[in-house]
C-alpha cells in the first residue's frame, strides 16, 4: 500500500498519512496542527507540550476488535478532574472507531449517526438506540488537552467539552459529545485489555 | 516503530518526587495514572496530576498507624496477571455508634489498570469495577441485584467513611469523606454500589482465602485468622444442599424399589410349626429337639417366633438352630413376659406373647431345633408355640439404610444452615426469626422442614 506523503508546510519535514481518508495530522517534529486540503496541508494551529501520560496505547498500536484489525493512527487527549484520558483514533478496513482509555478501563465506539438524542441529560436517565437501553452513568467536564497524529476530522483550539457516558445491563457503552452545538453519538462496548490482542505497546520501566 | 516519527514517546519510569509539605520523597509507582498520593511522612494528600504535587488535604494519624499487611510495593498474581500494592486505605463503618474498619488495597498494572483487595476480620475479596450496569429490584425485600443472569441479595446498606490513606489512588481521595455503600451478596462473590453524590460506582468482588493471597504475594508468615462467617464467604460445606436432597431423593426411590422387589420375590415360606408346653414344677432337664426340616433355596434369613400364653409370668427359650448335615448351630435365647397389674396410675401391662428372631444368612440344608425352656420353679404349665419362616424380607434392614442415607443429608444441611444463619446474623436484612419460611426461606437452600419429616415417616 502506498501511503500518501506530503510536507510539512511549517518545517518541511515528510508528512506520511498512515490513513488515505484523514482529515487533518500533526507534523511530528514541530507539532503543527495541519488539515489537508485539495492541493496541500495547511497549518492550522499548534500543539503544546502533551501531559505526561502512561497509556499503554501509542500510534501505531495495532489490535483486533470484532474480528477485525485496527491499528492507532492518532489521538485526543482531554483532561477531567481525574487526570487525562486519551481517545485513541482507530482505523479499521472500513473505516474509524475509537479506542477510549481513561486509567487503563477500554470502551471502543463507532459514530453513530441518525440518531435522535436529547438536548441535555442527566444521571439515571434512559435512553434506547438499535434496541439497547443505556442509564446515564456519568456527565463529565472536561477540556481538550492535546492532539497527536491523524484524525477523521478537524479538531484544534477546543476549551471545555461536555461528555455524557451511559452503559447498559450487557457491556454497551454510549458517549454523547455534548462539544460542538450538534451533540454527536458513539455506541460500543467496553472491553478487556487481552481481548484486544494488542501489539506494538509502550514498554514500562520495571514492567515487562 | 519507525513510522511513528523521530520522538516515539519514552518509556514511563516509576517517578520519585519529594513532598512539598516536608521534603519526604514520594514515589508514584502507578506512573501518571494516580490522581491522588500520599505523603505518609507528614499525612498530606497531594494532587498526583500536578508536577508540583499540590496538598490537597492534611490529615491527623498516628506515626505508622495501621500498617498495610501487604506493603506498597509489593507485586503479585492475580488471575495470571502482575499486580503491584500501590496504594491503602481504612474505611470505617459506625453501628450503633461501634466503629468497625475495613481495608482496601489499590492495585496497579500498567497494561490492566487498577483492581483492589479487600480484607476484614481476615476475610479477603478480589475487587474490580463493573464494566455493566446491574439492574436493581427494589420491589422485593430484601432488594436484589441482577448481573449477568446471577441475582445478588442485598445484605447492607452502610454509610462509609475513609479514615486513613497510604500511597496513591486513581480517585480524589480525601479523609473524612463518607459514600453510601451497598453490598448485595450471591456468595463467594458481592456486588457493592457505591454512591457520593449522584454517580454510583459497581464493582464485583470475589472472596479469597488468605493463604492464597500470602502465596500470590509471597508474603512471609501467616494471614490473619479469618474471624467469623463474612457476608460473602462461600460455605465450608462445598455441597449444594438442593443437590444433596435430590440425590437423596433418588437412593430414596431407589431404596423403596429394591424394598418392593424383596417383598414380591421373597419366598416367605413357613418350615415348621409346633405347639409344646412346658411344666414349670417339675425339676430336671426340659430339652428337647424338633422334627428336621428342610431350608431350600439361597442362603437367607430365617425367622423364628415364639409365641406363648405366660400371664404375669415369663419363659426364656434356650434354641441351637443345628444343620443335620455339617452339624453348624447357630445358638441364641429368646424370652417371652408379659404381666400386667394395677396401681395408682391405673392398669399397666408390660411385655408381650409373641417374640420374633431373625436369623441372618442361613444357608440351605437340613436342619432343626434344639428347644431348652426355662422359667421361675411351680408356676403350672405354660403353652408355646415356635414358628419358622424362610426367607423373610426385614424391614429394618430397609430402615437402616434409610436412616444410612438421611443423616449425612440431615447433618450437612443443618451445618449449611448455621452457616447461612451466622451469615446473615451479620445482615441489615437479616431473615426475621429462623424458623419463618416467609423471609428466611429463601435464604436457605431449600425447605428442610418438609422433606426431613418425609423421610423419618417412611
Amino acid at each position: 500500500m502506498t501511503q500518501p506523503t506530503a510536507n510539512c508546510p511549517n518545517c518541511g519535514a515528510k508528512i506520511v498519512f498512515r490513513w488515505s481518508s484523514s482529515v487533518q495530522t500533526v507534523c511530528e517534529y514541530c507539532k503543527s496542527i495541519l488539515v489537508r486540503t485539495d492541493i496541500d496541508l495547511k497549518k492550522v494551529g499548534q500543539v503544546a507540550d502533551l501531559p505526561p501520560n502512561s497509556s499503554p496505547i501509542q500510534i501505531g498500536t495495532e489490535g483486533i476488535y470484532n474480528r477485525q484489525a485496527f491499528v492507532a493512527v492518532g489521538r485526543i487527549i482531554y483532561e477531567y478532574d481525574q487526570g487525562t484520558w486519551n481517545e485513541w483514533h482507530l482505523v479499521m478496513n472500513d473505516g474509524s472507531a475509537w479506542l477510549s482509555d481513561a486509567q487503563d478501563e477500554y470502551v471502543v465506539t463507532f459514530a453513530a449517526t441518525g440518531r435522535k438524542l436529547p438536548p441535555e441529560c442527566r444521571v439515571g436517565q434512559r435512553y434506547t438506540w438499535d434496541n439497547e437501553t443505556y442509564t446515564v452513568t456519568t456527565i463529565t467536564k472536561a477540556h481538550y488537552r492535546g492532539l497527536e497524529g491523524e484524525l477523521p476530522f478537524q479538531y484544534w483550539d477546543k476549551q471545555d467539552v461536555v461528555f455524557v457516558d451511559l452503559m447498559s445491563t450487557n457491556g454497551k457503552f454510549a458517549t454523547v459529545d455534548y462539544s460542538d452545538e450538534t451533540p454527536v453519538l458513539y455506541l460500543g462496548q467496553s472491553v478487556e485489555f487481552d481481548d484486544l490482542k494488542l501489539k506494538n505497546l509502550r514498554s514500562f520501566e520495571g514492567w515487562s | 516503530m519507525s513510522a511513528s516519527g523521530p520522538n516515539p514517546p519514552g518509556t514511563p519510569q516509576v517517578k520519585s518526587l519529594n513532598c512539598p509539605g516536608c521534603g519526604a520523597a514520594i514515589t508514584l509507582r502507578s506512573f501518571s495514572q494516580a490522581v491522588t498520593v500520599v505523603c505518609d511522612h507528614c499525612h498530606s494528600i497531594l494532587d498526583a496530576q500536578d508536577p508540583r504535587l499540590a496538598i490537597l488535604q492534611k490529615f491527623q494519624a498516628a506515626v505508622d498507624e495501621d500498617p498495610p499487611l501487604i506493603p506498597l510495593g509489593t507485586r503479585g498474581t492475580i488471575r495470571g496477571a502482575a499486580y503491584e500494592v500501590v496504594g491503602f486505605q481504612r474505611r470505617t463503618i459506625h453501628v450503633d455508634g461501634v466503629p468497625y474498619s475495613w481495608h482496601e488495597y489499590v492495585l496497579f498494572n500498567p497494561y490492566k489498570g487498577f483492581r483492589y483487595l479487600t480484607e476484614y476480620n481476615g476475610h479477603w475479596n478480589d475487587t474490580s469495577i463493573l464494566r455493566s450496569l446491574p439492574t436493581v429490584n427494589d420491589n422485593v425485600s430484601p432488594a436484589t441485584v441482577t448481573y449477568l443472569g446471577e441475582t445478588y441479595k442485598l445484605f447492607q446498606t452502610t454509610k462509609a467513611g475513609t479514615s486513613f490513606v497510604l500511597g496513591e489512588f486513581p480517585w480524589q481521595v480525601r479523609v473524612g469523606e463518607a459514600a453510601d455503600v451497598s453490598d448485595y451478596i450471591s456468595p463467594p462473590r458481592v456486588i457493592s454500589s457505591e454512591r457520593t453524590g449522584k454517580e454510583i460506582t459497581w464493582s464485583m468482588g470475589e472472596y479469597i482465602a488468605g493463604r492464597d493471597i500470602w502465596k500470590a504475594f509471597s508474603l512471609q508468615g501467616n494471614p490473619p485468622e479469618a474471624v467469623g462467617v463474612y457476608e460473602n464467604q462461600p460455605s465450608p460445606l462445598s455441597a449444594d444442599t438442593t443437590a444433596l436432597w435430590l440425590a437423596f431423593v433418588g437412593f430414596l426411590v431407589a431404596l423403596v424399589v429394591m424394598f418392593i422387589a424383596f417383598e414380591s420375590f421373597a419366598r416367605n415360606e413357613q418350615v415348621i410349626q409346633g405347639f409344646y408346653s412346658f411344666n414349670t414344677s417339675v425339676r430336671g432337664e426340659a430339652s428337647f429337639v424338633t422334627d428336621v426340616f428342610p431350608l431350600r433355596g439361597h442362603t437367607s434369613d430365617l425367622e423364628l417366633t415364639t409365641t406363648s400364653d405366660v400371664n404375669n409370668n415369663w419363659i426364656y427359650l434356650s434354641y441351637a438352630l443345628i444343620n443335620q448335615d455339617t452339624g453348624q448351630a447357630y445358638d441364641f435365647g429368646r424370652e417371652v413376659s408379659y404381666y400386667h397389674g394395677y396401681d395408682s396410675d391405673g392398669s399397666w401391662t408390660e411385655g408381650g406373647h409373641t417374640d420374633s428372631v431373625a436369623i441372618p444368612s442361613v444357608p440351605p440344608g437340613n436342619y432343626y431345633l434344639r428347644v431348652e425352656p426355662e422359667s421361675d420353679f411351680g408356676h403350672g404349665t405354660i403353652s408355646y408355640s415356635i414358628s419358622a419362616k424362610r426367607d423373610v424380607p426385614q424391614a429394618s434392614f430397609f430402615g437402616i439404610a434409610l436412616l444410612a442415607l438421611l443423616v449425612p443429608a440431615g447433618l450437612i444441611t443443618w451445618r449449611s444452615m448455621n452457616f447461612e444463619h451466622l451469615r446473615w446474623a451479620e445482615s441489615d436484612y437479616a431473615p426475621a426469626g429462623s424458623d419463618d419460611d416467609d423471609s428466611g426461606g429463601a435464604n436457605r437452600p431449600i425447605s428442610l422442614g418438609n422433606l426431613f419429616g418425609k423421610g423419618s415417616d417412611s
